[in-house]
């Protein structure tokens, strides 16, 4: 019986739970993951780390394209859309055998099948109960499913048809700009399809900033993309081998025709099934609450990633999962996570990628503001790589020199808005930024103006 | 083999100091318990003991290096029979590190530990370090509100004081400690804990004065006599002087005082005198210094000879020299020099004081208010006019029976002031 009781026993093999329980077993602690599907979860399998190697693909693909534009001359360029998609299944397959190795590494005990609160300490996988004194609800989230829009699989995709498509759809519907919605329809886009996106609010990217959306906007509407903001699809007509979107776009009805639609509404957490019935767990609007350490209100129990609510990334369920393991081993110097600081990346063409606080909602909290532009045209760099669009906005607060937010679009932004998240982080202020070194030249000379812009000093501008 | 001395940490929190000097010079021999060297963190100043006997066979770190890091070694012990040709190789690790042990007389609480072992590693827990841990913006912020970050806990990564922190100060403990901004002159400063000020640059008299004074409170030993001198008769006499004037002077108090002291340094020079180690030298004057507050800091004009001097010669000068010191045209040997000196504070109303002996005279006296009171005299009560004197005195060269013999003569003199006219 000895091999079913752990010190923790964590339900979600994402990148919240293994991570959680690596660290887990790195403090010395005896572990095991409970996962229903595929170790590394969604992010690994069906998200973050397949779409990117579709979005390589079309990446390459499109300079192939342009490539006259670099001096090449490319003849007969096609692609594989079999090969693509397998390319990306292997990417995801080859990660995913490299989690089940790093827990191996580490001894955590992985348990297949779906894992449910079973009493005080407790965990039941089918007929088995394992028992834990701390038990970490890592589950996820899935796609949200609106009345009307459900998918099927066959014409009406989640993400998960949409990344694994059998042929390239002519006309393509996506439903929803948020990050998963955009960079689908930046893939297809960039593939060939006719893309139409459809938004409820009046801009795409809404969590991003306004100037962000518009820059972004204008890029996709000048790669011929069709946008089509304050409107929602309220009814698919499902026909024989195409669905006929009903677009309401304020209150009038546009109906059109399309080959396949990807509806991107948001997700909601995994919370059901895992048998929170019978505690003292709290939900706020289908999210675990818990405190800044995630625990939760039934002693024992903790909760990390999507299934505690947004912002729902990767990279924030793995932290939860450190923070979480390390207060429970009782280490003094653990902290609780500073939502302002946590970065957002899309990787659609141009990407987008952010941290801290919008210009609007720095405002709205009631900074005085400095805000710096730095444009992609204004960097040597980014002339060479021929990709001149994009802009580098920094928000400060005028007072304390606070940055309070950092937005960017164009080529690698996703790579660069690290060095303001690590500068945030550690509470730099400008002056600090503005005495750092940057390499000359580096795309990230553009992070060093805009704050030189924010208090006047930008030079290449 | 050749043992280390390192710099001791003195108190728990203590990760560097200056080594302020050597009391030991190279060559030296030591005892164990002997007093080597002074060390001052920014709490204080302390002394450094030998607990290994031998001599000191090289110094390492001077005197006046700053930010000496705790157990770096500063010195070289060498023990019986070893030569200097020894220490080669001393400073690499393999040397026996001296344990040393510190006097911590001197400093605050904080320090009152028996555990100041220089082989305390170096402790990564920032609570213990000096040096306080802040990110930019949590300086800028406490800076801008006036708060002194020593006071604040950390709450982000190894204690560091981060944002929330600053900001979780209680608005009105930012007030008491600095009031609303906008008031101060524009170039004032706040201090580490958060208090605002401005500079006032020391002219060399306040330099020499505070020196002087430090040196004089450190090594003359001091005593205190006090006694209470009755006014009624020098008030009455110095109103008939003054009355005959026609307004050609007029005597103060002080002039009196002056003229008795002086008197009373003549007919008792055992009080006019300065320590010297081989040597008591008496003075053959009475040169009275007088203190003198002046806009540019404390000055003291002398009045020769006063024993010679009559009261309203003693007032003219006392007026001229007084007026040329607040001035700052005082000559060198207008103010330096003097046997005995006065100081009064009476005309402030106060009562009594102590002040500090200013080296090289043996005694000064301290001079408070002259206040009517019920005095019992003869079993009957009176109301009398009383002057409390306070001396202080080099025990070295005036000792109690000394000074009470001369306030004898002093108060004799003040009470019966037709005498210092004879």
């Amino acid at each position: 019986m000895s091999d079913k009781n752990f010190d923790v026993i964590v339900i979600g093999g994402g990148p919240g739970g293994y991570v959680a329980a690596i660290r887990a077993a790195q403090l010395k602690m005896k572990v095991a993951v409970i996962e229903a599907n595929h170790l590394g979860g969604i992010c690994l399998n069906w998200g973050c780390i397949p779409t990117k190697a579709l979005l390589r693909s079309s990446e390459v693909y499109h300079l192939a394209q342009h490539a006259e534009a670099y001096g090449l001359k490319i003849k007969g360029l096609e692609f594989d859309l079999k090969a693509v998609v397998e390319r990306s299944r292997g990417v995801a397959k080859q990660l995913s055998g490299g989690i089940a190795h790093l827990l191996k590494k580490n001894k955590v005990t992985v348990i297949d099948g779906f894992g449910k609160l079973a009493g005080k300490g407790k965990v039941q996988v089918d007929k088995d109960t394992y028992s834990a004194k701390h038990i970490i609800i890592a589950t996820g989230a899935r796609a949200r499913v609106l009345p009307g829009l459900e998918p099927d699989g066959k014409f009406v995709w989640t993400y998960k048809e949409a990344m694994v498509p059998e042929t390239m759809p002519e006309k393509l519907l996506v439903i929803g700009s948020g990050a998963i919605g955009i960079e689908f329809a930046s893939f297809y886009k960039t593939m060939g399809a006719d893309v139409t996106v459809v938004e409820m609010m009046d801009r795409i990217v809404p969590v991003e900033d306004a100037e962000i959306s518009d820059l972004l906007e204008k890029a996709l509407i000048k790669q011929g993309m069709k946008i089509i903001k304050n409107a929602k699809v309220s009814k698919l007509d499902r026909g024989k081998d195409e669905v006929t979107a009903h677009i309401d776009i304020k209150g009038k009805v546009e109906k059109q025709t399309f080959d396949r639609v990807i509806s991107a509404v948001g997700i909601v957490a995994n919370t059901e099934g895992v048998g929170l019935e019978k505690t003292k767990v709290k939900l706020d609007r289908g999210h675990i609450v818990t405190d800044g350490y995630m625990q939760t209100d039934e002693p024992g129990v903790y909760a990390i990633g999507d299934v505690t609510g947004a912002p729902w990334l990767a990279h924030k369920a793995s932290h939860e999962g450190i923070i979480c393991i390390e207060k429970i081993a009782g280490i003094k110097d653990v902290h609780p996570m500073v939502k302002e600081n946590i970065p957002g990346c899309t990787y659609c063409h141009p990407q987008v990628a952010s941290v801290g606080l919008t210009e609007a909602a720095a405002k709205e909290a009631g900074y005085k503001i400095k805000v710096g532009r730095f444009p992609f045209m204004g960097n040597g760099k980014a002339i060479a790589l021929g990709e001149p669009e994009g802009l580098i906005k920094t928000i400060f607060d005028e007072k304390t020199g606070e940055l309070l937010g950092a937005h960017m679009i164009g080529a690698e932004v996703t790579e660069l808005i690290q060095g303001y998240v690590i500068g945030k982080s550690a509470e730099l202020t400008e002056a600090e930024f503005m005495h750092t070194v940057f390499p000359h030249p580096t795309l990230s000379e553009m992070m060093h103006e805009s704050v030189l812009d924010a208090y006047g000093k930008a030079i290449h501008f | 083999m050749p043992i280390n001395i390192t710099m001791p940490a003195l108190s728990p929190t203590m990760t560097e100091g200056t080594l302020a000097k050597w009391l030991k010079a190279e060559g030296e021999s030591v005892e164990s318990g002997d007093v080597i060297a002074e060390i001052e963190t920014d709490k204080a100043t302390m002394e450094v003991e030998a607990v290994d006997e031998g001599i000191i066979g090289k110094i390492i770190i001077s005197e006046g290096t700053e930010n000496v890091p705790v157990n770096d070694v500063i010195a070289v012990l060498l023990e019986d029979g070893e030569s200097a040709d020894d220490i080669g190789d001393v400073s690499a690790a393999s040397a026996p590190t001296a344990p040393v042990i510190s006097d911590v007389s001197a400093e605050t609480s904080q320090t009152k530990q028996g555990d100041s072992s220089p082989q305390a590693p170096r402790n990564d827990d920032s609570q213990k370090s000096n040096r306080i841990f802040a990110s930019p913006l949590a300086k800028r912020i406490a800076a801008d509100k006036g708060i002194d970050l020593s006071t604040i806990k950390g709450s982000g990564p190894r204690g560091r004081i981060v944002k929330a922190d600053v900001e979780n100060v209680k608005a009105d403990a930012i007030a008491s400690a600095a009031p609303a901004t906008g008031v101060y002159p524009e170039d004032a400063k706040v201090n580490v804990f958060g208090m605002p000020y401005v500079e006032i640059p020391n002219n060399n008299i306040k330099k020499v004065t505070a020196r002087r004074l430090s040196e004089s409170k450190q090594q003359v030993p001091h005593f205190y006599l006090s006694v209470e001198c009755v006014l009624d008769n020098l008030l009455s006499a110095r109103k008939e002087l003054n009355e005959k004037a026609n307004g050609e002077y007029k005597l103060s108090v002080n002039d009196f005082i002056i003229k008795a002291s002086a008197m009373a340094l003549k007919s008792y020079p055992a009080a006019n005198v300065s320590w010297n180690d081989d040597a008591v030298h008496q003075y053959l004057h009475s040169d009275i210094s007088v203190a003198v507050a002046t806009p540019n800091g404390l000055i003291t004009p002398i009045i020769k000879q006063a024993e010679t001097k009559g009261l309203r010669a003693i007032s003219d000068e006392m007026k001229e020299l007084a007026g040329r010191a607040r001035e700052g045209k005082l000559k060198p040997d207008e103010f330096q020099g003097g046997s005995f000196s006065i100081s009064n504070l009476g005309m402030f109303g106060v009562k009594d004081f102590a002040a500090i002996v200013n080296p090289p005279q043996s005694c000064i006296l301290a001079v408070g208010a002259g206040e009517q009171m019920p005095k019992v005299v003869n079993g009957e009560i009176k109301i009398q006019t009383v002057m409390t004197v306070t001396l202080s005195t080099d025990h070295r060269s005036v000792d109690g029976a000394v000074g009470a013999e001369w306030l004898q003569h002093f108060k004799q003199y003040i009470e019966n002031p037709v005498s210092m006219l004879v």
